[in-house]
């Protein structure tokens, strides 16, 4: 295997594992609202369902996306295909 | 003249500038203490605010085709993510969005998650490799990935309708905040609103629009932050509102209980002034099926990831790198707003209902909310009404209506603001509709004249002819725009709604295919874009006009219809017709590592 298809499958992989974690906060456990509402975990003291669509989910996905970022760097970085200066 | 220098500085010019902000605050209250009416007030903030906007785009002014299309593809990391929040938090966001949380509680916080959640398939799906592209316009990535002028056509009308959809609700919003503030018919207003949108974007181009949409961000939070953070502390909600008002919601609940929800009769129901509505729902229940909430929610965020105003803020950027890193940021200053709107809506309906505080109007008789000052300013605006339906002489809660800008506009004057903070709020929702239909404008103008004019039709125009098209074109625009937005045909939530659906139909998989797919092909992209428009279209036409519809699927999630007939039709066609050639799939390639030159400058 090339580098470079060394380097899209690990990218590829990458973008798996972040759009499965924006699947469970986006679409996964809005499929339980009702059930997870009654949950005794109340973040703040907000109900559980309640607080994901105002903060939890929302504030997941800003992390996600510098995590997201990040190891996207180290990838690229690994394989040397990240920009230098002069690279415009 | 300033470049240079002036990206060096862009911490202390926009430190000074918010430092100014709030001094001009400060000011505005002393003035009001001092005895200046409420309407002054009102005129200073907009005009102020709006100058200052057009001072920026005129310092802005540019004669060279980088700078006029992507800002000269110099805007830092953190300066472009304030940038895409304000392009992206519209009117809908800043005026309406809260009201919407008051009145239909958890089927409508699917926005929220929705408008937020599109940002990780931005970043993961599209930016960095857009960026890398080297493109100037969107249309412009699809004309060469997948080459012929079809695909670019194609293209420039699925962004022209969806972003032309979009920007007629936003000059309306600018319209009725300009004809409230300056006190001006709306006819009149919705011109005003024009001409200051114009001014920001005329003379710069991207780069005009970038720095006067860090400002317009700058305005448009504080706006929203103040009254929430000031409003929580009065009531004795709690100084951090976002982490302390969990009793205040399930007071909201206990109330609620206590009221119950009454249905009104039809004929009650018609006494109503347009537009305005009572609450029906429970505040924080689960109150939608998850269909319901989830297919809102992925329209959205498949939207968020084909809008042309916010993919193309990311060719701005320095690099890749930045591009990427750019989106974390641009969700962090949309997470500010996003998570108080639910805040501002539990406080304001607590301050409304609770017969306990002394702002609560439930419970006290007909005659004594009519005579509170801020019930009759905004009965008069055609924001609240009240009506005695079972006749007891005591207002109840299924005898309150409201307008969904009321909860925004409307909240710190109930509360017992001082004026000062209104006017705020007005210039924050002048900020927040200006900066996003800038974009728009920008938006639609520079793919007509990049990739109809430039592209198809003469190739070999000059630079300065290029530039002067691109305006003609933008002021044509906007005019269109300003004039269908003084018809009113439909609310601005519902618009910018739509304006989602429009481009998840048509742009969503070309898109994505286009970097993730080597083997998508011309005929495939041209048939995924018309054939999931045009259905997508169809569907909501249908709809509109009496159809039943199928699974679930409303006029407001039709992009889902749109989307997997787009997706559907150009996976077959492009496996039908032949792989696309050597040349497109080593374009691809290098597209999905980031260092070299970019992909059009190689060209």
């Amino acid at each position: 295997m090339s580098k470079q298809e060394q380097h899209w499958e690990k990218t590829r992989n990458l973008l798996f594992i972040t759009l499965a974690i924006w699947f469970v906060f986006s679409i996964g456990i809005f499929l339980f609202g009702a059930e997870m509402q009654e949950s005794n975990i109340r973040p703040f003291g907000y109900p559980l369902t309640y607080w994901f669509t105002c903060q939890g989910s929302l504030a997941i996905f800003v992390i996600l996306i510098f995590w997201f970022a990040g190891r996207q760097e180290k990838i690229d970085d690994e394989f040397g295909f990240s920009e230098r200066e002069g690279d415009k | 003249m300033i470049k240079g220098k002036f990206i060096d500085n862009l911490p202390k010019v926009y430190g000074i500038y918010t430092g100014g902000f709030l001094v001009f605050i400060i000011l505005m209250a002393i003035a009001e203490q001092a005895g200046m009416s409420a309407k002054l007030i009102g005129i200073f903030f907009v005009a102020f605010t709006v100058l200052i906007y057009a001072l920026i785009g005129w310092l802005s002014r540019t004669l060279q085709v980088d700078a006029y299309y992507v800002a000269g593809r110099q805007v830092p990391t953190v300066f472009n993510g304030m940038a895409t929040a304000a392009d992206w938090m519209s009117g809908a966001s800043f005026v309406a969005m809260a009201g919407g949380i008051y009145f239909k509680g958890y089927g409508y916080m699917a926005l929220l998650v929705g408008w937020t959640g599109g940002y990780v398939l931005v970043a993961s799906l599209l930016a960095p490799y857009l960026r890398k592209f080297g493109c100037y316009t969107v249309p412009d990535f699809i004309g060469t990935r997948y080459g012929g002028n079809l695909a670019r056509f194609s293209a420039v009308i699925v962004l022209t309708v969806a972003s032309f959809t979009y920007v007629t609700a936003q000059i309306n919003a600018t319209g009725t905040i300009a004809s409230v503030a300056l006190d001006i018919p709306f006819g009149i207003a919705v011109y005003v609103g024009l001409a200051s949108i114009l001014m920001c974007s005329m003379l710069g181009g991207m780069r005009a629009v970038t720095w006067t949409q860090v400002a317009q961000y700058i305005v448009l939070i504080i706006a929203y932050l103040l009254p929430v953070f000031w409003i929580s502390s009065k009531l004795g909600a709690g100084f951090f509102p976002h982490f302390m008002l969990a009793d205040e919601v399930a007071r909201i609940a206990e109330l609620e209980g206590q009221f119950g929800f009454v249905k009104n009769s039809a004929a009650d129901l018609a006494t109503v002034p347009k537009g305005l509505a009572g609450i029906t729902k429970a505040h924080s229940s689960v109150n939608a099926t998850p269909w319901a909430f989830i297919s809102l929610a992925v329209c959205m965020m498949a939207g968020t990831a084909s809008l042309p105003h916010v993919m193309m803020r990311y060719f701005t950027t320095p690099s890749v790198r930045t591009a990427r890193r750019s989106v974390g940021w641009s969700l962090f200053f949309i997470f500010l707003l996003y998570s108080s709107a639910p805040m501002l809506a539990t406080l304001s309906k607590l301050s409304l209902i609770d017969p306990t505080l002394p702002t609560g109007i439930i419970g006290k008789t007909i005659a004594e909310v009519q005579a509170i000052d801020w019930y009759q300013n905004w009965n008069q605006a055609n924001l609240m009404f009240i009506s005695d339906f079972n006749g007891n002489g005591t207002l109840e809660l299924n005898e309150f209506f409201m307008g969904g800008k009321a909860v925004v506009l409307a909240t710190p004057e109930i509360a017992g603001l001082p004026y000062v903070i209104s006017g705020l709020v007005a210039a924050g929702g002048m900020a927040a509709a200006m900066s996003t239909a800038d974009g728009l404008v920008l938006a639609i103008s520079n793919a007509l004249s990049h990739d109809i004019y430039y592209k198809i039709i003469n190739p070999k125009a000059e630079t300065a002819k290029r530039l002067i098209v691109a305006r003609v074109l933008l002021v044509l625009i906007g005019f269109a725009g300003a004039t269908i937005a003084a018809l009113e045909i439909q609310g601005i939530l519902g618009s910018v709604i739509w304006a989602f659906d429009f481009a998840m139909s048509g742009l969503f998989f070309p898109l994505v295919l286009g970097v993730w797919w080597k083997r998508a092909n011309a005929p495939g992209a041209v048939a995924g874009m018309l054939l999931g428009l045009i259905s997508g279209t169809a569907y909501l036409i249908w709809v509109r006009s009496g159809g039943a519809g199928f699974l679930g699927i409303t006029q407001l999630t039709f992009g889902i219809v749109g989307a997997a007939v787009s997706l559907v039709s150009m996976i077959v066609v492009s496996l039908i017709t032949a792989a696309p050639d050597a040349a497109t799939q080593k374009m691809v390639d290098d597209v999905r590592i980031p260092s070299g030159k970019t992909v059009l400058a190689q060209k």
